[in-house]
């Protein structure tokens, strides 16, 4: 590239740039594996919402752990919209940095969740190890794959659907839960920060023998690196993951922008976003737009936190807050 | 050979004539073998390897998708951001580095060590933690956010904050370089020169600025290079907005993060590139120092 064309293009994008400030801009902070499924539907609500208003809207994104993000947003990144993994992390944002009301999991319809998902397994090619189930997960010589429960949202509904699969068990109790998780762990040779790294340490690096990853997340690796190379084996229970939105009141109000991100989060309710949601494996809870995606979903028994746990609230303080049972059970290096 | 078959007869005059002749190869071929291919080893394989896998990959799939992730739109914002801190933060520290190195060369003050010491900071300070102090100062929890926020100001999480951060991790660069340079010269150049008259501006840009220009010249292109590489520090204050606060170290990890690996390399082939235009300026310098100094 000559020097003249990299700065015309430099030019262009300094233009591009300024032409953009001056349309409405939405910042969404979001967890990891949501990007390809963000960069499609906020296409769609651009188009959306041109045809309905005649406004421009950019919707601009950041994504990483889910802990990382609302640390972010309650130090100050100032997202009109968070849409992450679960429901405790926007409650974080909510306690510390009072930017929205405390029931904000109320303002829309389904637990602020306009799409769920789940936990399954994704291992090599053939399934070399045979595995099938949670209980196959703790045997000895199996290299398990999850992030950090401290810092991924995803790491958590892992780490509590193998605690809820050992209670389910017959004889099954906290005590044996714990046991089992504990034994799980020490099968972890390595924990990530975020869902999206622990995936590119399987697939890219080749560690481990399974990998507990969000569903859409396996069939995004599998879509993206070859059925050649890994499949989905899909556990006997698993658990119903809410990845919950909603407005960042005062930013919105600050920027100007609560209408359109108002409208923004209600477009994912839609059959349009719904769609989008369905197309990038989320399971979509519309039930037309679910019917049409039921094909790509195995059905596997889901318990929902609130049964099993009573609620995020508490399972934070039980498991995740410091001393509970993960730091209890975790031991870096494994055994 | 023949020397050393000669030599043989008068051993200890061979090896005194020997250390006089070469003092650097008297050691025994193997040993020389040895050490040249185990350094040239470790310098392939750690060096050369790498930059080539750089490249390698980012042509993986033809110039046509390697030039597309260069002038994607968030690829663009990212190389305008990268060139805007290093073009905020080279003069500050060209500014800061020639004032503090010229004070503490050329005049005794009490806490001269103590400013020393404060420079090397940002050297002995991991950027993670310089990025973590920022968002403890400037973020809306900490000890300036309140007053930040009544007045609209964004520092962290924004271009003011990546700025800031790169400034920190620059700081000590020019300033490193000209400190000895300076002292070593001393002063009787300058005294001289106001002696015969001149004001103390006329010394500086006259006599001063004109006897470290190389090492000033060698500062700013490290200085740059830094500057530019930075990761640690500003991915703790970036946020990772898209096509705003992202530079291109992380806009790197970004694309790897998403699978897309060929668009990674490319835009990582350029930080490469850059290291080596970097390396070449680099050299000229030294060389063209060499000649004015000889």
């Amino acid at each position: 590239m000559s020097r003249s064309t990299l700065f015309a293009a430099l030019a262009a994008s300094h233009f591009l740039a300024a032409g953009a400030l001056a349309d409405t801009t939405l910042l969404n902070v979001s967890y990891d594996p949501t990007r390809e499924l963000y960069q499609e539907f906020n296409a769609a609500f651009a188009k959306h919402w041109k045809a309905k208003t005649g406004e421009t809207v950019t919707v601009r994104q950041s994504h990483g752990g889910a802990g990382k993000q609302a640390r972010a947003v309650i130090d100050g990144l100032e997202a009109d919209v968070v849409t992450l993994a679960l429901a405790y992390d926007i409650d974080a944002i909510a306690e510390k940095a009072k930017l929205f009301p405390a029931d904000w999991q109320k303002r829309l319809p389904h637990n602020a969740s306009p799409y769920t998902s789940t936990i399954v397994f994704l291992v090599r090619k053939g399934n070399p190890k045979n595995i099938k189930d949670w209980n196959d997960l703790v045997k000895p010589g199996i290299g398990v794959i999850t992030p950090n429960p401290k810092t991924s949202g995803g790491a958590r509904w892992n780490y509590l659907a193998a605690w809820a699969y050992a209670l389910k068990q017959p004889g099954g109790s906290d005590a044996t839960a714990k046991d089992f998780v504990a034994r799980l762990f020490a099968n972890v040779p390595v924990l990530d920060s975020g869902a999206r790294g622990s995936t590119t340490t399987f697939v890219e690096r080749g560690i481990g023998d399974v990998l507990l990853a969000w569903e859409n997340e396996a069939y995004l690796a599998v879509k993206e690196l070859g059925p050649d190379k890994v499949e989905i084996v899909v556990p006997s229970l698993s658990i119903l993951a809410e990845p919950p939105v909603t407005l960042v009141d005062k930013n919105a109000d600050k920027h100007g922008t609560r209408k359109v991100a108002e409208a923004y989060l209600n477009h994912l309710y839609s059959e349009e976003g719904q769609d989008i949601a369905g197309k990038h494996y989320y399971r979509p809870i519309d039930k037309k737009v679910a019917a049409k995606y039921a094909k790509t979903f195995a059905p596997v028994k889901l318990i929902t936190i609130d049964e099993v746990f009573g609620g995020w609230q508490k399972a934070q303080q039980a498991h995740f807050a410091d001393g509970g049972s993960f730091d209890q059970i975790y031991k870096p290096g494994g055994k | 050979m023949s020397a050393a078959a000669a030599g043989a007869l008068h051993a200890p005059l061979r090896t005194r004539h020997d250390h006089q002749a070469s003092p650097a190869t008297r050691e025994a071929r193997w040993v020389r073998i040895t050490l040249l291919t185990v350094s040239l080893g470790f310098f392939a394989l750690f060096l050369l390897l790498p930059l080539v896998a750089v490249f390698a990959e980012a042509l993986r799939k033809g110039w046509g998708v390697y030039f597309a992730a260069l002038v994607e739109p968030d690829a663009l914002s990212a190389i305008k951001l990268t060139l805007f801190a290093a073009a905020v933060s080279v003069p500050l520290n060209l500014l800061f580095g020639i004032s503090a190195a010229w004070a503490i060369a050329k005049f005794q003050f009490p806490g001269k060590q103590f400013l020393i010491t404060l420079i090397d900071l940002p050297f002995s300070v991991s950027p993670v933690v310089a990025g973590l102090v920022y968002v403890l100062v400037f973020g809306t929890q900490g000890w300036l956010g309140p007053w930040l926020q009544e007045h609209d100001l964004r520092i962290v999480f924004a271009v003011p904050g990546i700025v800031l951060a790169t400034v920190f991790v620059t700081f000590p660069f020019v300033a490193r370089e000209l400190i000895p340079l300076m002292e070593a010269q001393g002063r009787e150049e300058e005294e001289a020169a106001i002696v015969l008259g001149a004001t103390g501006w006329q010394a500086f840009w006259r006599v001063t600025l004109p006897n470290v220009k190389w090492g000033l010249l060698y500062g700013v292109i490290l200085c740059n290079a830094r500057a530019m590489g930075e990761f640690g520090a500003v991915s703790v204050v970036s946020g990772h907005i898209r096509g705003m606060t992202n530079t291109l170290p992380l806009h790197v990890e970004i694309l790897y993060n998403e699978y897309n690996f060929a668009a990674a390399f490319a835009v990582a082939s350029l930080l490469a590139l850059l290291a080596l235009v970097t390396l070449a300026l680099k050299t000229w310098v030294e060389l063209k120092s060499g000649e004015h100094a000889s």
